[in-house]
């Protein structure tokens, strides 16, 4: 098999000029001296140098001091029972953010939360989790945060807070609300006990109401359901039984409903059984390249104002009798046909899923599912899900009402409208006509700086709290830390404001107590996490009773304008509610690779069309990227353009979730960074549109930096990547790695024959392994946070990471291939090797860099003098230096280099106390978490028994939800990774730069593509040719 | 080094003492009640609220046998004091009420004889009288650190070498000197020896060798602090308590053996035996200083700190923390797990923090250097055959039963890696 040439962007993919001279830079920048040419013309520059030689000794000595600190030990003064120092206490919690919900665990140290982990009890997310989840536990210990309730005496200005106590406003409240009707803005609720509170509060004001708003909605959704089959509501899905996913641009893998869950079900299907290969197939219809549509088997690419017709042609295609559009592309209309034909051939192994929020599109959508038989098989009616709950008629009602000042009061909850509702000029219009305002929410945000009375609600780790997520799945909140701050549960106020003297933890465990019969249970439910049926119930269908001519002649044929436009959710940041987050934040896309900001995704075709002379293939390798001036639906907004290959050549994609207000307000990472999208939904009268079927873009004639992460380093088009297709693999297993038999000429054991240096490096007791099946690895990003948040990795902010000095230990490679107009994407975890013939190793002068006898390639920080040698030698590029003193490690206190308040006493509290924060000028990587493999030895060794497979697990195992990633002790012959090694997956096994002789730990499994044709030799062959010459200098 | 010669030695010559001593005792005391016996188990059982003279939770204990009518009730009580409560007996009940209804622990373990010793012990206290226990002979004074006078030897000898040697060099210069005036050459005029360039370079050399060796072991020693004896908020003496008392480390540094730090115990701890011992009645104690203490007086430095009120027998105010001054600092980057250690390893305590049974003020033992725990780590043996963790070490085994080696060291086992303590 010809190997593929792999790109990460377009300058790669030409081997343009710049491309090369990047290449050749390891470090990109100069070192940091400006006054260097200066120093070099003195008249005395040796005289110069001592001067800086004795300063700085001397400036040294002093600060180091031979002054001992005298420290204390401070016992306590009546210890719990429960805690003992140094051992981590874990508590089952539930993780809700707007609907989408995760069974999780709590791993708190003395008290303090520092680590968030996947409930395995729960059937639902089997254990998963994703980025934002590992994310959540640094909000608890946001700075930003409201820290006590308060009247708001100058909206906008976080001074004019004037503090009360709950006594007083409570007491200024009740007057405020009394005799008014009242209306609770929320986002969706999934808490049954908490809408009875709401339900008790809203009976004590007459006339009020509850309104549910969800940022990004899915009534389209709901109101489809309710249309064809007479339930508002949203079904379970079970991708997992799916044999063909065919997705209309809903990201399921990154920010739909419940990613966690879907991503693990959906793991399933792609995982590779060796003796009996197969794998579901997906294809993705989408306009730009989300996260999902990236890991489709087969993708193609339209307008947004095209989706009606491509989900009408599809379902004529199954036979439906409607009249489709006909559809001009080509490629899009055989898409189609693929489509159709794969969902004829698996009838009842079919999903069909999309991202609309329009009524008559899902409703065909659900038409489509009912002709493809997965009402009962991939769609379950008999659990439903209350994942979003939000009516968009429903707030447009409200902020009308609100105009016509016919709401008294208006208390929101989780909701942000200033910033996050469409016509957001109208809604603070309106606020100003409602004479009571009270806000829930953490901070002081957009519709909280407007608002009268704050009553800041607990974060999740500090609550009480059930969710019923899905009809008859149960999971439970509790704190897992005392409040930090003087807030207050929302339901205690609401409990309060109704004149309720009970309190809400015992209103929460009386009623649940009530309900399973006794403490004990009530106790084992809370140590559990989650109740669930004893037995799943059985999957059922509905009647399909849609009207889908009446559909289909209500779909839009409007045709679009020369651009669309688009709006997406970032997988790291999602919806904008959680994004005062630094980890988050920086956590490169997985598609663009960009951090810190938002901007306008294009394609190469249109830039070139737009600006041809700078818009050029080298445009990725700078951090200056040109500014758009982009209009639609009367709104404007100044973007700096990134080309994405792969997306619509018509379409501009924008992500919602930036442009928050200002940073004394939001927080320092997220305020004022990136512009607000929002402005560009629409209102179709019964649901938002996040699409704008005409739209311009123009230079706005200035330049801004993004810091983009996929061009720091390269692999000079070494091959590291390895994939077949399906049918291939079934074929010839053995082809995806036939390159490795050019090993045998080295002899019979390549590890062993292939060196002058025999034996070694012996492994006595346990050598630490890892697998990494590329099938499965869908780049979500949730082990990267994992990591941050397990090995205190620091953030560095965008200036920082435009210098390539992002800190990540475990980053997530993005390739494309193919075609560079519809490219295919490889996802690659990248992390330390561990090579038993580390290159770092033998270069490190000092040698801080060395090898373990289990394997690992360790780093001791304190003997790290910074040469940066072993980066250098690191074929992997995996070596991370501390450019800056981000963490305070120093004796020199100015050094500090603080991004979004990551050193505040509070933020430091969700430092892992057993590892070390690296100080400045060291070398550090990934170190197989070997605090934990330390952990589960000892344990294994106080107990008396060998350790056992699977006690010690890395963070990113735990982390991942599709279990891409199996870690073990290869010399057990019972454990995981050594079945998978040498029986279970011995074709699609191999090692990145095998051929070497570095000898990595890490073993990767070859992606398969479900796709119908073999991969076709690119037309780049001399490209691929001079690069390698280029690589050779 | 000679330091620690010096403290091994004085242990042999303790342990010795100890042994010969228990051997006559125990030759002695061939009765049927063993009141030595007797003694631990009223330490372990009896004393959190009996005391022989004073009255504390429960009665004094002084003349127990003679208050109760028959040594088997006795017996009856002290295994379960319900029971005979229940019978009606008129002094049980008397007894019980007095004490205001407070139920006396059941020890259903206890055989006869154990109560018989706990009895014979009391009896030989009763008799001690009042006054309170004698200390029996404190470890006389250590053996003498004769290890010094070698170096001190060495040193005059070579003092003395040094002077013969440069006046041999002067007599050779000056016979140099006659011989050229006899054979009339014109020798350059002598210069003193403190000019002479030869001199003064190596007197240079000797300066930079010595100064350099002070100067780097000076910089070595920065950051650490062996025999470092901060004075503490209140005296508290583990001579007293676990050298006189005996009282396990475990009782109060209880997570030892379950967490990375051996934990200094919280206050409600001390009070588990300080409700009830509310004075000091041992030998005296004297700070480093040679200061007399009062060790009552500290004490109530613990009672004042937890707001117990000692005469009302309860919490009176709300306790705050005792900021004690931590003596045995790693710095961050070294990650050092006592559990691995007590439980795992089965170190006794004493092999890093040294003869802590004898010190009144705790000071650090060990230098805690890396040089230190390497030099430990490489000639420690692991509990390589009891312990199954081990087992997966199929080559070491194998080397065993071949006779290669006959032991593991930590080291073997890669205890001396650098991620086994800096990650």
């Amino acid at each position: 098999m010809e190997q593929k040439k792999y790109w990460k962007g377009l300058e790669e993919l030409h081997n343009t000029a710049s491309h090369q001279e990047a290449v050749a830079n390891e470090f990109r920048d100069e070192l940091p001296f400006e006054e260097s040419e200066s120093l070099l013309n003195a008249t005395t520059p040796r005289r110069d140098f001592l001067k800086y030689l004795g300063f700085t000794t001397a400036a040294a000595t002093i600060a180091a001091s031979c002054e001992i600190p005298v420290k204390k030990a401070i016992p306590y003064v009546n210890k719990p029972e429960d805690i003992t120092p140094g051992v981590p206490n874990l508590y089952a919690s539930t993780y809700v953010q707007d609907g989408e919900f995760v069974p999780v665990v709590v791993k708190t140290r003395e008290g303090r939360p520092i680590k968030i982990e996947g409930n395995d009890l729960s059937t639902v997310t089997g254990g998963s989790t994703t980025a934002r989840v590992q994310g959540s536990v640094l909000g608890l210990y946001d700075v930003a945060r409201l820290r006590f309730p308060a009247i708001n005496s100058k909206p906008g200005n976080k001074d004019g807070l004037q503090e009360q106590g709950f006594a007083e406003i409570d007491k200024a409240i009740l007057a405020a609300l009394a005799g008014k009707t009242a209306v609770l803005l929320t986002s969706t609720i999934t808490s049954p006990s908490t809408k009875k509170v709401i339900g008790e509060f809203l009976a004590k004001y007459p006339g009020s109401r509850h309104v549910t708003y969800d940022t990004v909605s899915y009534a389209g959704m709901i109101l489809a359901n309710e249309a064809s089959y007479g339930k508002r509501a949203l079904p379970s899905y079970h991708f997992e039984n799916a044999k063909v996913v065919v997705n209309f641009g809903a990201d399921f893998l990154g920010t739909w409903l419940n990613p966690a869950e879907f991503t693990k079900q959906f793991g399933e299907t792609r995982k590779i059984n060796q003796a009996k290969p197969e794998m579901s197939k997906h294809f993705a219809f989408e306009s730009t390249m989300s996260l999902t549509g990236a890991n489709a088997d087969e993708r193609y690419t339209h307008r947004p104002s095209e989706l009606g017709a491509v989900v009408l042609n599809l379902y004529a295609a199954l036979g439906g009798a409607v009249s489709a559009p006909a559809i001009s592309d080509a490629r899009l209309k055989e898409g189609i046909a693929k489509a159709a034909k794969a969902i004829k051939e698996n009838q009842g192994k079919t999903l069909v899923v999309a991202g609309s929020n329009d009524v008559n599109i899902q409703i065909i959508v659900n038409a489509i599912n009912n002709l493809a038989g997965a009402n009962g098989t991939t769609i379950d009616w008999n659990t439903t899900a209350n994942y979003r709950q939000g009516i968009d008629s429903d707030m447009v009602k409200l902020v009308e009402d609100m105009n016509a000042g016919t709401v008294g009061a208006l208390l929101v909850y989780g909701a942000n409208p200033v910033y996050d509702y469409f016509d957001a000029a109208k809604f603070k219009a309106g606020l100003a006509k409602v004479a009571t305002t009270i806000s829930f929410n953490d901070r002081y945000d957009e519709t909280t700086e407007l608002v009268k009375y704050i009553v800041p609600a607990h974060h999740y780790l500090e609550s009480w709290g059930d969710v019923e997520a899905k009809s008859g799945y149960y999971s439970f909140i509790q704190p897992t830390i005392a409040p930090l701050f003087k807030t207050r549960a929302f339901e205690q106020s609401l409990l309060t404001w109704t004149s309720n003297p009970t309190v809400w933890e015992d209103y929460l465990k009386s009623a649940w107590i009530a309900k399973l019969g006794s403490q004990e249970a009530w106790d084992k439910a809370l140590q559990d996490g989650v109740i669930e049926p004893a037995t799943a119930p059985a999957l059922g269908g509905a009647t399909f009773s849609g009207n889908v001519a009446d559909a289909a002649a209500k779909i839009p044929t409007k045709k679009g304008g020369e651009l669309e436009l688009v709006l997406y959710e970032k997988v790291a940041i999602g919806n904008g509610k959680e994004a005062n987050n630094p980890w988050l934040q920086e956590m490169p896309d997985p598609i663009t690779r960009s951090t810190w900001d938002n901007y306008a995704l294009i394609s190469n075709t249109l830039a070139k069309k737009l600006n041809s002379r700078v818009l050029g293939d080298d445009y990725e390798i700078h951090a200056e990227k040109k500014v758009l001036k982009i209009k639609a639906n009367g709104k404007e907004v100044e973007l700096p353009l990134l080309i994405l290959p792969g997306i619509h050549k018509e379409v501009i994609a924008i992500a919602v979730g930036y442009g928050r207000g200002k940073k004394e307000n939001i927080g320092k990472a997220a305020g004022e960074v990136g512009q607000n999208a929002y402005p560009f939904v629409s209102f179709n009268g019964t649901t938002f549109d996040y699409f704008s079927t005409s739209a311009t873009a123009e230079d706005a004639g200035k330049m801004y930096p993004i810091g983009l992460t996929q061009t720091h380093n390269s692999y000079e088009g070494r091959p590291i990547v390895k994939e077949t297709t399906l049918e291939e693999f079934i074929k010839n297993p053995k082809e995806v790695n036939a390159d490795r038999e050019a090993l045998e000429h080295y002899g019979k054991d390549f590890r062993r024959d292939a060196t002058l240096y025999r034996d070694q490096h012996t492994n006595l007791g346990i050598k630490w392994g890892m697998s990494i099946d590329l099938n499965t690895c869908f780049g979500c990003g949730a082990c990267t946070i994992a990591c941050q948040a397990e090995n205190n990795v620091s953030v560095v902010g965008k200036e920082q990471v435009v210098l390539a000095h992002e800190m990540h230990w475990l980053r997530i490679d993005r390739y494309f291939s193919g075609d560079e107009n519809n490219p295919e994407v490889v996802f690659q975890p990248m992390l330390c090797q561990h090579c038993d013939n580390a290159p770092c190793e033998n270069v490190c002068p000092v040698a801080a860099t060395n090898h373990s006898s289990e394997g690992i390639n360790q780093m001791a920080y304190n003997r790290c003098i910074g040469t940066r040698y072993c980066a250098n030698n690191c074929p992997y590029k995996v070596r991370r230096f501390n450019w800056r003193d981000w963490n305070g490690a120093d004796s020199f206190e100015g050094n500090l280099h603080d991004t979004g308040d990551m050193n505040d006493d509070l933020t430091r509290m969700v430092l892992n106390p057993d590892v070390v924060v690296r100080a400045r000028g060291t070398m550090e990587k990934c170190s197989f978490c070997v605090q934990r493999l330390q952990d589960a030895k000892l344990a294994a060794k106080k107990a008396g028994h060998p350790m056992k497979d699977g006690a010690a697990k890395t963070a990113c195992q735990q982390a991942c939800s599709a279990d891409a990633i199996v870690f073990g002790n290869v010399n057990d012959k019972d454990s995981a990774i050594y079945k998978l090694r040498n029986e279970l997956q011995t074709d699609r096994l191999y090692y990145v730069l095998e051929e070497t002789h570095v000898l990595p730990s890490i073993n990767y499994l070859a992606k398969i593509r479900n796709k119908d044709a073999a991969p076709k030799a690119e037309a780049h062959g001399h490209g691929a040719e001079a690069h390698k010459e280029a690589a050779h200098h | 080094m000679y330091r620690r010669v010096s403290i091994r030695l004085r242990k042999h010559f303790v342990s010795v003492f100890i042994l010969c001593a228990g051997l006559v005792l125990s030759t002695l005391t061939v009765s049927a009640a063993d009141p030595a016996a007797g003694k631990a188990l009223f330490q372990a059982n009896c004393a959190s609220c009996h005391n022989v003279h004073k009255k504390l939770t429960g009665p004094a204990l002084a003349g127990v046998e003679g208050r109760w009518a028959d040594k088997k009730l006795l017996h009856a009580w002290i295994k379960n004091s319900q029971k005979v409560l229940a019978t009606g007996d008129k002094y049980a009940n008397d007894l019980y009420l007095a004490y205001n209804k407070t139920a006396m622990t059941s020890f259903e373990s206890f055989t006869d004889a154990d109560i018989d010793n706990i009895l014979a012990y009391v009896a030989d206290e009763e008799k001690k009288g009042a006054a309170g226990p004698k200390v029996e002979g404190t470890a006389t004074a250590a053996a003498a650190d004769d290890s010094s006078s070698n170096s001190l030897i060495f040193g005059i000898v070579t003092l003395i070498l040094a002077v013969v040697a440069i006046i041999l060099m002067q007599i050779n210069s000056n016979l140099h000197k006659l011989a050229a005036d006899k054979t009339g050459d014109k020798v350059p005029e002598p210069v003193p020896f403190y000019r002479n360039k030869a001199y003064i370079a190596l007197v240079i050399v000797i300066l930079f060798m010595v100064g350099g060796y002070f100067t780097i072991q000076g910089a070595i020693g920065l950051g650490r602090q062996q025999d470092y004896m901060p004075e503490q908020p209140i005296f508290y003496s583990h001579k007293v308590h676990a050298g006189i008392n005996q009282i396990n480390c475990l009782y109060c540094h209880s997570s030892a053996e379950k967490g990375k730090v051996a934990m200094i115990p919280s206050e409600n701890v001390c009070m588990n035996c300080h409700k009830a011992i509310n004075e000091y009645t041992g030998p005296d104690l004297f700070t480093a200083e040679g200061k007399k203490v009062n060790g009552t007086a500290e004490i109530h430095k613990l009672y004042d700190a937890i707001g117990w009120d000692a005469s009302a027998q309860k919490y009176t105010k709300p306790g705050k923390p005792i900021e004690w001054v931590k003596i045995h600092n790693l710095p961050d980057h070294v990650y050092f797990n006592h559990s691995q250690h007590v439980v795992a390893g089965k170190v006794q305590c004493q092999t890093c923090h040294g003869p802590i049974q004898e010190m009144d003020e705790v000071h650090q033992f060990a230098d805690l250097s890396m040089g230190w725990c390497v030099n430990c780590h490489r000639t420690t043996k692991v509990q390589f055959a009891d312990n199954k963790y081990y087992s997966i070490f199929e080559k070491l085994h194998e080397d065993i039963k071949n006779k290669k080696i006959d032991s593991v060291t930590v080291e073997m086992v890669g205890g001396t890696e650098c991620q086994k303590c800096h990650y």
